[in-house]
């Protein structure tokens, strides 16, 4: 108590300041350099038109903007990227919380099965992008079945109706594990009293899964959706390595992410096309996480 | 009692089926890795008729030996980095009282919520202008920190006694003296939460070296990955695509099972960025 007090005294900030900031130094230097700067010039370089070899500009004010809107790619790309969020957001984060359940159950080989699920989230979006690309492939695992058992063939990769939806079971895929740990560690704070109490008053497994996990759970569900929205809308390794960077078949992989670098790299004169598109993506982002921050909040949920 | 053996063997099935659809396409990967070209042109079987290691012998011949290693060198500078900048950071905004701490901080809150496409042309025209496209020391300092794990040190230590360091202050220890001695030691469990979140994160990268780096030679492994598959994916060599992808996923394996125990227990403090 008295070490305590004495010791607040001791610490009256003089040099704090000094080693505060030199503490700091390092990380803000790196953060300053390589965040804050590059947003500043993304919003320079998205009112100008600009080639990114000479790196003359010249400034052209909303038209970036205007030449998007009437780009049939850009609209490709809109469509591509929304329809992706709406399916695998839900769906990673349904099936994570179920299987976070499941293992919160009273099993055995708790750790064992967590060790084995977490295994795609583990492996890299180029790596499991090749497994999926050999899986259905038309030589490959799923194709094989398909046409032995069923007699049907379907060309998964080539065919612009399916090609996305691949890249949509991959990520959820390979992000299920990853939210399923998120919720697992949350199951873990519930009070156990909770459930004692719901079991005397006869609650059986399920409604005691309704009634206090999926409530209880909630802040934890309202971070997973959040960050599983913010991923998915910059979704672009699969995307890319998928149709080889060229988001086809017939712009069905283009997501936005792929036609920034697209106006990037790929064409000239078109740096700040990509930078504009960088800054409506970024106010996207921004939208849906305010809408899905008063979605929950209004639900009454968010505790 | 009965009802509750069914619900429980309901859960049995339900997770043990789901291990196995997640272990599927990685043991189609090593099956698929162990046949030979003609086989899998052929597309009979789906075990190997001829098991053999060849797949593995050329692909470790190529520059993929070189492209592991060099993920390999990147990934443990970055880790260092973030955890000695990240850590520092992260003890000052929850330890020092100084003007403008609460800006600061807020200013960071908003920075993370900005996607790295917007950041990642601009930061290539920066790495450009410091003479730095194609080296391995652009991913290195552009990935050196990160605020993610700056604000997750923060809440670490926030949450964290202060009496012994106090009591350090009061010895004539100084602040570097503290952090490094006193704190570093005690803060292990976060640090080795953060070390493997960043590895993980840096090795599995994709974009970054795409955009930063030219060369074979310097490429980083999941760059390599995609240049491997794309040259043999033409002539149907799956068997060195799926050998390249499970030599890639080795050693974060290994990793992550020798710190398993520490990982799961405080994986909670971590945000989720992939």
């Amino acid at each position: 108590m008295s070490l305590a007090s004495l010791a607040r005294r001791v610490r009256v900030p003089r040099g704090a300041a000094i080693s505060a900031y030199a503490f700091l130094l390092p990380a803000l230097l790196v953060v300053g350099l390589f965040t804050l700067a590059p947003i500043a010039y993304a919003l320079f370089v998205s009112v100008q038109k600009m080639d990114l070899v000479s790196g003359r500009h010249t400034f052209v004010g909303l038209r970036n903007l205007a030449y998007l809107v009437e780009d049939d790619k850009f609209w490709a790309a809109c469509h591509n990227t929304l329809v992706y969020v709406a399916v695998v957001v839900p769906l990673q984060t349904a099936l994570a919380m179920v299987l976070a359940c499941a293992i919160n159950g009273k099993i055995r080989f708790k750790r064992g099965y967590v060790t084995l699920l977490f295994l795609p989230t583990l492996t890299s979006s180029a790596a499991m992008t090749m497994i999926f690309m050999w899986l259905f492939n038309n030589n490959g695992l799923v194709v094989l079945f398909l046409q032995e058992r069923l007699g049907i063939s379907i060309n998964f990769l080539g065919d612009p109706r399916w090609a996305l939806g691949i890249i949509m079971l991959m990520n959820v895929f390979s992000t299920i594990p990853h939210f399923m740990v998120v919720f697992l560690a949350g199951l873990q704070e519930i009070p156990a009293s909770l459930y004692e109490a719901a079991r005397l008053d006869g609650a059986g497994p399920f409604s005691r899964h309704w009634e206090i996990s999926v409530p209880q759970l909630m802040p934890i569900t309202f971070y997973v959706l959040t960050m599983g929205l913010i991923g998915c809308f910059q979704v672009f390794d699969q995307a890319f390595i998928l149709s080889g960077g060229e988001g086809g078949p017939e712009n069905a992989t283009l997501t936005f992410t792929l036609l920034i670098y697209h106006f990037a790299f790929k064409n000239y004169n078109t740096m700040g096309l990509a930078c504009a598109l960088a800054v409506v993506l970024t106010v996207i982002i921004f939208c849906a996480t305010l809408i899905l921050n008063r979605f929950v909040r209004a639900d009454g949920a968010n505790r | 009692m009965s009802r509750k053996s069914y619900a429980n063997g309901a859960l049995y099935l339900m997770l043990s089926a789901y291990s196995l659809l997640t272990l599927a396409p990685f043991i189609w990967a090593i099956l698929t890795s162990l046949k030979s070209p003609r086989e899998i042109a052929e597309a009979a079987s789906v075990w190997p008729q001829a098991p053999t290691l060849a797949a593995y012998e050329t692909i470790l011949h190529g520059p993929f030996y070189q492209w592991l290693w060099n993920s390999f060198m990147v990934a443990t500078a970055v880790t260092l980095l973030n955890v000695l900048f990240n850590t520092m950071a992260g003890y000052a905004l929850a330890r020092f009282q100084f003007r403008g701490r609460g800006l600061l901080f807020q200013a960071l809150m908003l920075l993370i919520m900005v996607p790295s496409q917007v950041t990642m042309i601009p930061a290539y025209m920066i790495v450009a202008r410091l003479g730095l496209v194609d080296t391995h020391l652009s991913v290195i300092l552009t990935s050196a920190a990160s605020i993610a794990y700056i604000f997750m040190m923060r809440q670490f230590f926030v949450n964290f006694p202060a009496e012994i360091e106090e009591a350090a202050t009061l010895d004539g220890s100084g602040p570097l003296h503290r952090f490094f001695r006193i704190v570093l030691p005690m803060a292990k469990p976060a640090l080795a939460t953060q070390a493997i979140f960043v590895f993980m994160g840096i090795w599995n990268e994709f974009m970054k070296p795409l955009l930063f780096i030219s060369t074979v030679d310097n490429y980083l492994l999941t760059q390599g990955l995609n240049a491997v598959a794309k040259q043999y994916a033409k002539s149907s060599s799956w068997n060195l695509i799926m050998a390249g992808s499970i030599i890639s996923i080795l050693p974060i394996l290994s990793m992550y099972i020798a710190l398993n125990r520490r990982f799961l227990n405080i994986n909670d403090q971590s945000s989720g960025i992939k």
